[in-house]
């Protein structure tokens, strides 16, 4: 249960995922919010209006996944770090995961950092495709990872630090 | 020589500095006593992004709002800030005194704003006096502030907003969280903090509780156990936890010393952390002229301190006729906005605790000058 351990269930994420369809298009936004807190950044930067909150800021955002175009604004301004960006169309075999980080140090493109799930397991070492930092007001990262395609929907963190060449 | 003031402040922290913001902008002068070096209050110390909606500066960093509030109130030449000054006393002819260095100074003000915040709570177990259990406010004041890393293994007790997110503030610094015990059998904080540390490989155990604290000189260790459904420890679950630090994140309290010697009412209030006073829409005492905003009133978020102090500079303001149009219409939005932060259901305990506070009967009043109202 999520409450009690704060690792998100099959079923809090079922209503929530990108149907696997659209993930193949390109990239897409997931939020992993399920809880109504007072809180509606996502939705006001997103540029193309695709995460719809409304009046009361209690509620948890919704994405309409045909809008979004996977920019990556929202993941970026969430304050709970409770966005990513997944990409299937990135090849036959992988899928590019976009996820926030603030630990350092970074890794940099084309290093490998150890991919977490959302217990903090250990998934495998996996190639950094990509680094774009946080301005100096924002400071959240975004990670680009390039993960096995069956593991889109798995990968959430990397460890910070021990990043490899090759 | 007493001085006298417009409106006296006491705290620097979110709602001291919107009450002075929202005073001084309807011209009242207004004077801000903070009894730390720098004013922010818990601000300085916060490195993650708020929640709310943008008008609560929300994606912005706590320490980068308060930054920011500096920065507006020092251009503002109603505003002064007297740091350093601990205010002592606030007496029957509405004389409030304070502590600045060696100098005893007196004020006189028209109107009185109490942001005195709140104060960490504390737990009985074994060994905790040892060195090495830290409240986290403590905690978050080493590293955020002083710059200086608290422990290398740190077991967190505690799964509030505190308890998680100064056990991700810790996990940036460099320093390992054994595990996060939280007695209760559910996460209190917000799952996305929670969901962050968690996928961070941070343990968070609900349902335990630290049992005991082992070492000689200082913390080498600590026993947790698991509690059953009448937070009863359960005999045979002891596990050893290998750390060189507790920090304690169970839960704040109204800091309301200043209202009781004020001889407002008082009432204590579960939801709202403790003992609270009472006050109405405009945040107003039962002692006319004294108003009262943030965690005094109650143990809530910062953005919710923030918008108080708004409504309470408005009020205070207002009622000393300075722009009253302009300031009542502000503490109207303050309040529509307060509305909208406490309309979900984490705001549902406070606005329950707001109804009782208000319900006739049950105040405390301790009435050190016999004032009548």
């Amino acid at each position: 249960m999520l409450i009690s351990t704060g690792i998100p269930t099959k079923e809090d994420l079922q209503g929530v995922t990108p149907p696997a369809q659209r993930r193949a298009k390109g990239p897409v936004a997931m939020a992993e919010c399920f809880q109504k807190i007072p809180c509606n950044p996502c939705a006001a930067s997103c540029p193309v209006k695709a995460i719809h909150i409304g009046e009361d800021i209690n509620e948890c955002p919704t994405i309409d996944f045909d809008l979004c175009t996977g920019c990556g604004t929202c993941l970026t301004k969430c304050p709970g770090l409770a966005i990513f960006i997944v990409d299937e169309s990135h090849s036959d075999t992988t899928a590019l995961v976009r996820l926030p980080f603030e630990y350092l140090p970074l890794p940099e493109a084309g290093q490998y950092a150890m991919g977490l799930d959302r217990a903090g397991g250990e998934l495998g070492w996996f190639k950094v495709a990509r680094v774009i930092r946080g301005n100096s007001r924002n400071l959240t990262h975004t990670i680009c990872l390039e993960v096995p395609r069956e593991l889109s929907m798995e990968v959430r963190n990397i460890r910070e630090g021990g990043y490899r060449n090759g | 020589m007493i001085r006298d003031a417009e409106i006296l402040v006491v705290g620097g922290g979110p709602a001291g500095l919107c009450a002075a913001q929202a005073a001084a902008e309807m011209g009242a002068k207004v004077l801000v006593l903070e009894r730390d070096y720098a004013p922010g209050g818990q601000l300085v110390k916060q490195t993650h992004k708020f929640f709310g909606s943008e008008k609560q500066h929300a994606g912005e960093r706590g320490f980068q709002i308060g930054e920011d509030l500096l920065k507006e109130i020092q251009a503002s030449p109603n505003v002064e800030i007297m740091s350093e000054t601990t205010v002592l006393g606030c007496y029957e002819d509405g004389v409030v005194t304070a502590l600045r260095g060696d100098k005893h100074l007196k004020f006189r003000p028209q109107r009185l704003i109490i942001t005195t915040g709140a104060a960490e709570k504390f737990l009985a177990f074994p060994g905790n006096d040892l060195p090495g259990v830290y409240g986290a406010g403590a905690v978050q004041t080493l590293m955020n502030v002083a710059g200086i890393k608290p422990a290398e293994r740190v077991l967190m007790v505690g799964s509030g907003n505190i308890g998680l997110i100064v056990s991700y503030q810790l996990k940036q610094a460099g320093v390992e969280i054994a595990a996060i015990v939280e007695a209760a059998p559910r996460i209190g904080g917000y799952l996305v903090h929670a969901s962050k540390i968690r996928r961070a490989g941070i343990p968070i155990l609900t349902g335990w509780t630290v049992k005991e604290v082992l070492g000689a000189e200082q913390v080498e260790g600590a026993v947790i156990c698991q509690l059953d459904e009448k937070f009863q420890q359960i005999p045979g679950t002891e596990k050893r936890v290998e750390c060189d630090a507790i920090c304690l994140a169970v839960g704040l309290t109204p800091l309301t010393e200043l209202c009781w010697q004020a001889g407002c009412e008082m009432k204590f209030v579960r939801e709202l952390s403790g003992h609270v006073p009472v006050v109405d829409d405009k945040l107003e005492t039962t002692r006319p002229g004294i108003y009262a905003a943030g965690d005094v009133t109650g143990i809530e978020e910062a953005s919710s301190a923030m918008v108080e102090g708004r409504i309470a500079g408005y009020s205070a303001a207002e009622s000393l006729g300075r722009s009253p149009e302009a300031a009542a219409k502000g503490r109207e939005e303050a309040q529509a906005d307060l509305r909208q932060l406490r309309a979900g259901p984490t705001g549902g305990k406070i606005n329950a605790g707001i109804e009782k506070m208000k319900q006739e009967g049950g105040t405390v009043h301790v009435n050190l000058y016999g004032y009548s109202h």
